[in-house]
């Protein structure tokens, strides 16, 4: 594969500090209130970087709202509902809290006998404070595109494949963006924009993405090496 | 004042092994534009407590990516040391009435370190409120400060927060242990995690000689299940709820229950409870209570080793880091959903909660009728820690938040 693309694909690792607000909710309907108060920062750090944290999980685990709404609140159906928000459709903050807002707000209306019940432990709202600083190396080619993924940690791989919908404002990621735009590779772009992380630990969407690299890499060097490097 | 010196060093590179190597580059590449940057820790002790354990690991680590940091240990008198240990009891909630002559003495002894110590660290940590009033001899806003507060302030002794409270607000930020635990301050407040240290003798992998050793020594049978609690012989521990949760699950399961916990000779009150704790055992040869000495960090790591399932049955909590020692070693855990517990226990996902002596019981028999559940519940534990409450994690926080501070 010798294609180089024109602007290179520059890696950059991603560290977030949590900060603790000022909010909090014992009840849904507080949750509520919560949620159209908090800042953008707050429901990133509710529902994308705890995502990236709890990235070992598969089943079950999607956001911090559901998570108290099942085990605190212990509203199952109510929990459920924002469980299965995705933030991969999400390209901007706003859409995603309208949505948990009407998730919420719905629901207290339907059942307003438990919209102010007492949870058993308070939710307090947190927010994120994004830091990045470059990795120090660069990708021209696919080659050096797969060297760079073996090696980001799995809050840079993050950032670089679910969070950077935010920042593009596109229903895409940096990777895909770059293999489609600066190597012209649409259909592994897509591919790779296909990788589900819900069912996947970030490791096996690694390892899969690594997958369709090399698939690609063989149809051009046939003796390409696919396996020498699995994701950790 | 003077600096500590640290205790024996564990290279980074050793920790490539545990957290990968990726995590190792992204360690370094955030320290890159920290380098020779200084940075001064101070605490009021060099030894023993989860603070001066957690800089012991922290520091060196720091040093070896190029961080000019030092960790300088804050003097005081007796009288200092009663007036901030009733301070730490105040703003626990206990009672307390403060008298001026308390306040005095605090401001008097961290005068007198001020004129011990340049402060002039580019990034200044002071942990816990003994050393808070150094901040008075901050240079004109030259440098950054920042209050790491160890302790849980949900529900502080008025007239001590208040006192404190006129010092920690000239801070930059201060950082808590959990949410519920800062306060409502205009100063930002971040979250860290205390954290353990995988390559401890605490957490590191063990001979199973070793172990089998350690049970054949408390007389533990190895074959049957073993129910651990690792904890001082305290009543907020509940070591008699876990007792009579040990009963109901026995009517199922032919179990032991070991309850480990530090010596409780020189605590009044400790030694109360642990007799309550025998009393409470008596007659049962499956029930060990074990009294080890003050540090015993390897007999700790085979006991939570050898388990088949940890609980923390704890009424009240600060954060309960036994809880993540127990699932960095894959174990699950049965706890209580109190102070930092449900931050490590994720219901469902990397252990179980409970709310009382029944349902800690019924958490522990469904765990050992469905051990494929018990076995994953430790791995996602495991993966949880590694994730958040490791050392190598704590040091990222830190690096983290000196590069938010210098580009604010």
């Amino acid at each position: 594969m010798t294609t180089t693309a024109v602007t290179p694909f520059e890696f950059f690792t991603v560290s977030h500090l949590t900060r603790i607000g000022n909010l909090s909710a014992i009840t849904l309907s507080e949750l509520l209130s919560g949620l159209e108060q908090c800042s953008d920062a707050s429901i990133f750090h509710h529902t994308f970087q705890t995502l990236s944290s709890h990235h070992f999980l598969t089943e079950g685990f999607s956001n911090d709202f559901a998570q108290w709404v099942l085990v605190d609140a212990n509203r199952d159906a109510l929990a459920e509902q924002l469980a299965a928000l995705d933030i991969r459709d999400y390209s901007s903050i706003a859409a995603l809290r309208s949505d948990l807002c009407r998730v919420v707000r719905d629901f207290c209306q339907d059942h307003p006998e438990f919209a102010q019940q007492s949870a058993l432990e308070r939710f307090y709202f947190c927010e994120s404070v994004e830091v990045t600083v470059p990795f120090g190396f660069s990708a021209t080619t696919l080659d050096e595109f797969r060297d760079g993924i073996i090696r980001l940690s799995h809050a840079s791989f993050f950032f670089h494949f679910i969070t950077s919908r935010l920042r593009l404002q596109l229903q895409t990621n940096d990777f895909s963006y770059w293999l489609a735009d600066g190597l012209g590779l649409m259909t592994l772009a897509e591919s790779i924009n296909h990788i589900d992380v819900y069912t996947n630990t970030l490791d096996s969407a690694r390892a899969k993405l690594l997958r369709l690299v090399d698939r690609e890499r063989r149809k051009h060097d046939p003796s390409a090496d696919g396996d020498s490097h699995s994701a950790r | 004042m003077t600096p500590v010196q640290m205790a024996t060093r564990i290279p980074l590179d050793e920790y490539a092994a545990v957290i990968g190597a990726g995590e190792l580059e992204e360690l370094r590449a955030l320290a890159k534009p920290l380098r020779g940057r200084s940075v001064q820790m101070i605490n009021s002790t060099a030894v023993g407590g989860g603070v001066a354990e957690i800089l012991n690991r922290l520091v060196p680590l720091a040093e070896e990516l190029e961080l000019p940091i030092r960790w300088d240990v804050m003097t005081g008198g007796e009288d200092f040391f009663e007036v901030t240990k009733s301070f730490h009891n105040a703003l626990h909630g206990a009672p307390y009435h403060a008298e001026s002559h308390d306040f005095a003495i605090f401001r008097d002894y961290n005068e007198r370190n001020l004129h011990r110590l340049p402060l002039d660290a580019e990034f200044v940590v002071i942990h816990d409120p003994q050393p808070a009033a150094l901040i008075e001899g901050r240079p004109k806003k030259a440098n950054h400060w920042i209050w790491r507060c160890h302790i849980d302030l949900s529900h502080p002794n008025r007239a001590v927060w208040d006192f404190l409270e006129a010092y920690v607000s000239r801070y930059d930020g201060t950082i808590f242990s959990s949410p519920e635990f800062a306060r409502q301050l205009r100063i930002p407040q971040y979250l860290f995690y205390p954290a353990i240290d995988p390559l401890s003798e605490k957490n590191r992998e063990l001979p199973p000689e070793f172990i089998a050793d350690v049970l054949s020594r408390f007389q533990i049978d190895p074959l049957r299940p073993i129910l651990t609690q690792i904890s001082r012989f305290d009543r907020l521990k509940d070591p008699v709820g876990v007792i009579r949760a040990y009963r109901i699950v026995k009517r199922y399961f032919d179990c032991q229950l070991v309850l480990a916990g530090g010596s409780a000779s020189d605590d009044p009150e400790g030694a109360q409870v642990l007799k309550e704790v025998l009393q409470a055992a008596h007659g049962d040869s499956d029930v060990k209570v074990l009294e080890l000495p003050a540090w015993a960090p390897l007999e700790v790591n085979a006991l939570q080793r050898a388990s088949t399932i940890v609980i923390q049955k704890s009424l009240r909590e600060g954060f309960g880091l036994t809880v993540s020692e127990a699932l960095w070693k894959k174990k699950p855990v049965v706890a209580s959903a109190v102070g930092g517990i449900p931050t490590q226990v994720i219901h469902k996902h990397t252990g179980l909660l409970a709310h009382s002596v029944e349902g800690t019981a019924y958490q522990i028999r469904f765990l050992l009728s469905h051990p494929e559940i018990a076995t994953r519940l430790g791995e996602h534990g495991h993966e949880h820690v590694k994730e958040n409450f490791l050392i190598t994690q704590n040091l990222k926080r830190y690096l983290t938040l000196f590069l938010s501070l210098s580009k604010a």
